[in-house]
């Protein structure tokens, strides 16, 4: 089954094309994958196929952005994801990132700012210790890995929603881009932004969100594979354009819900 | 069960025309086996990212390279697999074929067959008649088809359908529920094969439909 694809040895598949989507400048990244949107490109792939050898991903990648608009209807706004008793707490609960935990980011809490733009009213930054005065909410539930494992964790932090809310952010946008301290970054879909269980997170366990989870910030999406929860936020942007993501970008699905 | 008999019309009529597999089988037989090697390939390939168990497929026989790709695999060829299923089920059912064909199974036949296979005692004349081995197995290849189904969807959606997660144990049992039932499938497979190669009509028959 292996046929065309079959993987050179030595060679890291998924390192190759990260290496490979690194020399594309963004916009032509962007131009690529909103081309690929369209039936009309369907012809246009096979000659994809020359540069860079992966024509079949590239027609199901088509198949993909399908899945994301089934994925949106699927999508139940208020549709709760399941919550666990303490007992059930996974622990230690796993570290998992595209580095090793010594090359995570190390952020200084007293100097860390939360950056806002987009289609917002007030685009202060916010301190953590501004956040830390807002209310906040709790919850224990499954992390779910796009590799397969999960994990059941305690999240606490301010409501997106109600965040949302208190900066003016205009929730007919399409799109809620993140940005990350190591240069991480998702874009979500507003009806997911605004699900009751979508937390801007900063406490793990009822502790200060370890540097292992995100500190000093992170979102927390139980409806949403793990890597659509993405860490050490410096940036949000509330927008009508769809930014893509880290590993979006490579092929995995966009929309990734649960 | 009186439709077994031969006088019944519909199958006086195929008796005449000589057809064993209708047309909506023979293609329905075929997407189905082109979705099945789709979705077990990229399948392996997926397990390997987080595997169940103390081993992985190799990657010269999964498909998509890597995690992303074996997704894409995957969640493209459940649309064909879901739909094509749909269509057979339907066909199945509405025809009467399925009633026809896998009904009444009684235990006694089953061994009786099992043990005449095993010696080799097994008649093969008349196709469009299956044994009682084989409706057992046909019957327990449809219910693990969906069976499979159900699974896969638990573990695609645990927040929309976790009524049905919960069904199947909560996530992770459902992931070893899925696994079970692939491997249900690939046992079918590897009988189901071996015999039509043992009696090469059958496979005609799947193809030419006589």
């Amino acid at each position: 089954m292996s046929g065309p694809n079959k993987t050179k040895p030595g060679v890291d598949k998924a390192l190759l094309i990260k290496d490979a989507a690194k020399l594309l400048p963004e916009p032509s990244r962007r131009f690529f994958m909103r081309g690929a949107a369209s039936l009309g490109a369907l012809a246009m792939l096979s000659g994809c196929e020359i540069i860079d050898g992966d024509a079949s991903e590239n027609v199901l990648r088509v198949i993909s952005e399908f899945n994301d608009g089934a994925q949106a209807l699927l999508f139940n706004p208020n549709t709760l994801a399941p919550e666990y008793p303490e007992s059930m707490i996974t622990r230690p609960f796993p570290f998992n990132a595209y580095y090793s935990e010594d090359d995570a980011p190390d952020v200084d809490g007293d100097k860390w700012q939360l950056e806002i733009g987009g289609r917002v009213d007030n685009k202060k930054s916010w301190t953590l210790a501004e956040l830390n005065k807002l209310p906040q909410v709790s919850q224990i539930t499954r992390h779910v890995c796009v590799e397969g494992w999960s994990a059941i964790g305690s999240w606490q932090g301010i409501k997106l929603s109600d965040f949302l809310k208190r900066i003016g952010a205009d929730t007919r946008s399409k799109y809620v881009w993140f940005q990350c301290a190591e240069g991480y970054s998702t874009t979500i879909d507003m009806p997911t932004a605004l699900h009751p269980q979508t937390q801007l997170t900063l406490q793990f366990d009822h502790q200060t969100l370890p540097r292992a989870y995100g500190f000093p910030a992170k979102i927390r999406i139980p409806t949403k594979l793990g890597f659509k929860n993405p860490k050490y936020i410096t940036a949000m942007w509330v927008q009508n354009n769809d930014a893509g993501g880290y590993w979006e970008n490579q092929g995995y699905n966009w929309f990734s819900g649960l | 069960m009186s439709v077994q008999t031969a006088d019944h019309p519909a199958i006086a009529v195929r008796a005449a025309s000589g057809v064993i597999h209708p047309a909506w089988v023979r293609v329905t037989h075929w997407i189905n086996a082109l979705a099945m090697l789709m979705m077990i390939g990229s399948g392996w390939q997926i397990y390997d990212a987080s595997p169940l168990f103390g081993f992985t497929f190799p990657h010269q026989i999964a498909l998509g390279n890597w995690l992303a790709g074996a997704l894409l695999w995957h969640f493209a060829a459940m649309w064909l697999l879901v739909i094509n299923g749909i269509v057979y089920v339907t066909l199945g059912i509405v025809s009467g074929r399925f009633r026809r064909k896998l009904f009444p199974i009684y235990p006694r036949e089953v061994l009786h067959d099992l043990l005449a296979a095993l010696r080799g005692h097994l008649s093969h004349d008349d196709l469009s008649m299956y044994n009682a081995v084989q409706k057992l197995l046909y019957l327990g290849i449809l219910v693990t088809g969906v069976v499979i189904v159900l699974s896969g969807l638990s573990i695609w959606k645990p927040v929309q359908f976790h009524l049905l997660t919960s069904f199947f144990g909560g996530y992770n049992t459902a992931r070893y529920v899925h696994f079970a039932a692939m491997t249900a499938i690939v046992a079918f497979l590897v009988v189901h094969v071996l015999l039509a190669v043992l009696v090469p009509k059958t496979l005609r028959a799947m193809i030419l439909g006589r």
